[in-house]
């Protein structure tokens, strides 16, 4: 199962670089979508994959009777989806905002905080 | 489980039953208090009256708390809390040794002397907008960064930081702002996630999450885990938190578009948090890979520095020069993480409570200058010596010290890297600090020569008449010079007597290269 999953999030790794790396912002933002969602299938793997078998421990035992499903990643995972999604809301209102600022989604036309036809500073007065 | 096995614990005692003495409610108490007073604050945001008052006493309060939390870190070595009363590893520890301590309190003090700036500053719509609700969720994620000894709990206090500096970087939603967010929210977010995907890497190779833990299985690493890999995912992940070249490029980009007192803040705090996790991650924990890294990190660490100053020397926005040096500054911190001798750690931990004050004060200063002058441009400034004497003093007591000349607090760290460089074979990245302390010398030195010496703006004759600067407008002066003079003051102070902080300085770093301590507060006593 592990081999199958690692091919998936080299896929979303692969395919969320290729979109970071666009001049389009609104492709950028599909390109963080998609690396966060390539993030969490990393860390449930890194947590080992098993059987779906619930973590209770039968009456009497101290520990579970068989090793059951971990779930520590899973709650990582939770944390991360919540960031993620919550910062992809974020970007996705200001691309938004600065589309109708600036009226551009292009980065290289994005010159407004640095503009590109400065004078040199002074040299001297 | 396999953690348990390794690690040594006995986890037949899982939970923590003596009761919580009231030094550890001092922990947390740097994190909980922002969190707390900023929610109220959300709350009461239309009450613009209310706001500043009311963020000013939290921050007065968060700078009493953090200097106890550093004396008492001071007396007894690193301290150890842990949530819900589960023992570690498998409860979230906020562990605080005298490096997160210290920088700690030296950010309190920044944000204390800001959020006094911010009552000039800030005006009633981006009050109203959530300005000081933001200012203080963003000093509980550096506090919680500096605190915590969980490394995804220190993931989630980026992220707390780095959501609530975006509120403040796009306050106001000027074109330029904009902008500016644009680059810095994606680039950050890029970070953020190395970090994280190193941190899931952590959890697969170790099992754990607790630094100590971790710190005490690379005595022996798990067989096949790819530390060196993990490792080199940290320094990238967390060298663009600090903008170390060539990850540098979003903070030059974006640190001169929002209101001066947010620019100051960030300069002040944000990348440091990036050299604090350098320091706790690459120092503490990797050591081993961090020696193999560590060439790399030395020519990172001299090309941040001269980069940084020669975008310096090309700047004529005071706001953007400004940017460039904080650039300049991370480089000498990576140089004593470069050479993670004691004698550069201290030079880094002294450096990096330097570059907090003294750049969060020239960033105030360059916005008193711009607030007067109507602007920020070098060829548009002139006379604010003639103006105002002592503020123009103080700006130059800002600009020796940021060069790094005696007896100003800039000058002690880059003495103690120099040596500590000189002694660890790396003649070139001395040479490096004490070239770009030249520069640095040149591009700072310009601005007073423009903006302060000279009689007015480009064409006015010396000793014009006709050239005169109004007053501080806009909210209370007194709070802008009063804010800057107590951050200058606290450089002259730091470079008169470096005893205290070089002492501190020194523990913190033993603490880090040899975390005995540390990881015995977490594990050994158990309480």
């Amino acid at each position: 199962m592990e081999p199958a999953l690692v091919l998936l999030i080299t896929c979303f790794f692969t395919a969320s670089i290729y979109l970071l790396l666009s001049k389009q912002v609104i492709r950028m933002l599909l390109g963080i979508a998609l690396i966060s969602n390539g993030v969490n299938l990393l860390i449930f793997t890194a947590g080992r994959l098993t059987h779906e078998v619930p973590p209770i421990i039968p009456p009497g035992a101290l520990t579970p009777a068989v090793a059951t499903a971990n779930p520590l990643p899973q709650a990582l995972i939770l944390t991360a989806i919540v960031i993620s999604f919550s910062f992809f809301a974020f970007l996705l209102v200001l691309s938004y905002r600065a589309f109708q600022e600036l009226g551009t989604d292009n980065t290289p036309e994005m010159r407004v905080a640095e503009p590109v036809d400065q004078p040199p500073p002074p040299g001297g007065y | 489980m396999a953690i348990s096995v390794s690690t040594g614990v006995d986890i037949s005692r899982a939970m923590v039953e003596t009761p919580l003495t009231a030094a550890d409610w001092l922990i947390i108490a740097p994190v909980a208090f922002p969190i707390l007073a900023g929610a109220i604050l959300l709350m009461l945001r239309k009450r613009v009256a209310v706001q500043a008052a009311a963020a000013n006493a939290t921050l007065a309060l968060l700078l009493v708390l953090t200097a106890a939390l550093l004396a008492h870190v001071a007396g007894a070595g690193p301290q150890t809390m842990t949530m819900g009363r589960w023992l570690p590893p498998f409860g979230i520890s906020f562990s605080v040794d005298l490096t997160g301590a210290l920088l700690a309190a030296a950010a309190a003090a920044v944000a204390f002397a800001c959020g006094l700036y911010a009552t000039l500053d800030v005006d009633a719509s981006r009050l109203r907008y959530g300005f000081f609700p933001f200012l203080l969720m963003m000093m509980a994620g550096v506090n919680g960064a500096f605190l915590t000894g969980d490394v995804f709990n220190l993931y989630v206090w980026f992220e707390v930081m780095l959501i609530a500096s975006f509120g403040l970087i796009v306050l106001g939603s000027e074109r330029q702002q904009l902008d500016g967010a644009i680059k810095y929210a994606f680039l950050n977010f890029v970070a953020t996630t190395l970090f994280l995907i190193a941190t899931g890497y952590v959890y697969g190779a170790f099992g754990t999450l607790n630094m100590a833990d971790i710190t005490r299985q690379m005595a022996a690493p798990p067989p096949g885990a790819p530390v060196a890999t993990i490792a080199t995912l940290y320094l990238v992940a967390f060298a663009m938190k600090a903008a170390a070249f060539p990850l540098n490029f979003w903070l030059p980009a974006s640190y001169h578009t929002p209101r001066i007192v947010v620019s100051a803040l960030f300069a002040g705090l944000l990348t440091k948090v990036g050299v604090y996790a350098l320091l706790r991650v690459m120092v503490m924990i990797f050591a081993e890979q961090r020696g193999l890294l560590a060439d790399w990190i030395a020519l990172m660490a001299a090309a941040t520095m001269l980069v940084g100053v020669f975008g310096a020397l090309a700047q004529t926005d005071i706001r953007r020069l400004l940017g460039f040096l904080v650039v300049s500054g991370i480089g000498s911190m990576l140089a004593g993480i470069a050479l993670a001798s004691n004698l550069g750690l201290t030079g880094t931990i002294v450096y990096a409570v330097h570059s907090m004050v003294v750049m969060a004060a020239l960033y105030l200063a360059a916005g008193i200058v711009g607030r007067r002058a109507g602007t920020f441009d070098l060829r548009g400034l002139g006379g604010h010596y003639a103006a105002s004497p002592w503020f123009a003093g103080g700006f130059l007591l800002l600009a020796f010290s940021v060069a790094g000349l005696p007896p100003l607090s800039g000058f002690w760290p880059k003495l103690m890297l120099v040596k500590g460089a000189i002694a660890g074979g790396l003649s070139w990245l001395a040479a490096a600090i004490l070239v770009t302390g030249l520069l640095t010398t040149l591009a700072i030195i310009r601005v007073w020569g423009f903006a302060f010496w000279r009689g007015g703006a480009e064409g006015i004759r010396d000793g014009a008449e006709n050239w005169k600067l109004p007053p501080l407008a806009g909210g209370p002066a007194w709070s802008a010079y009063v804010s800057f003079g107590a951050l200058v003051a606290l450089s002259v102070m730091i470079g008169l007597s470096p005893e205290p902080l070089a002492r501190y300085a020194l523990d913190a770093a033993i603490g880090l290269s040899a975390p005995d301590a540390y990881v015995g507060s977490v594990f050994g006593g158990a309480r």
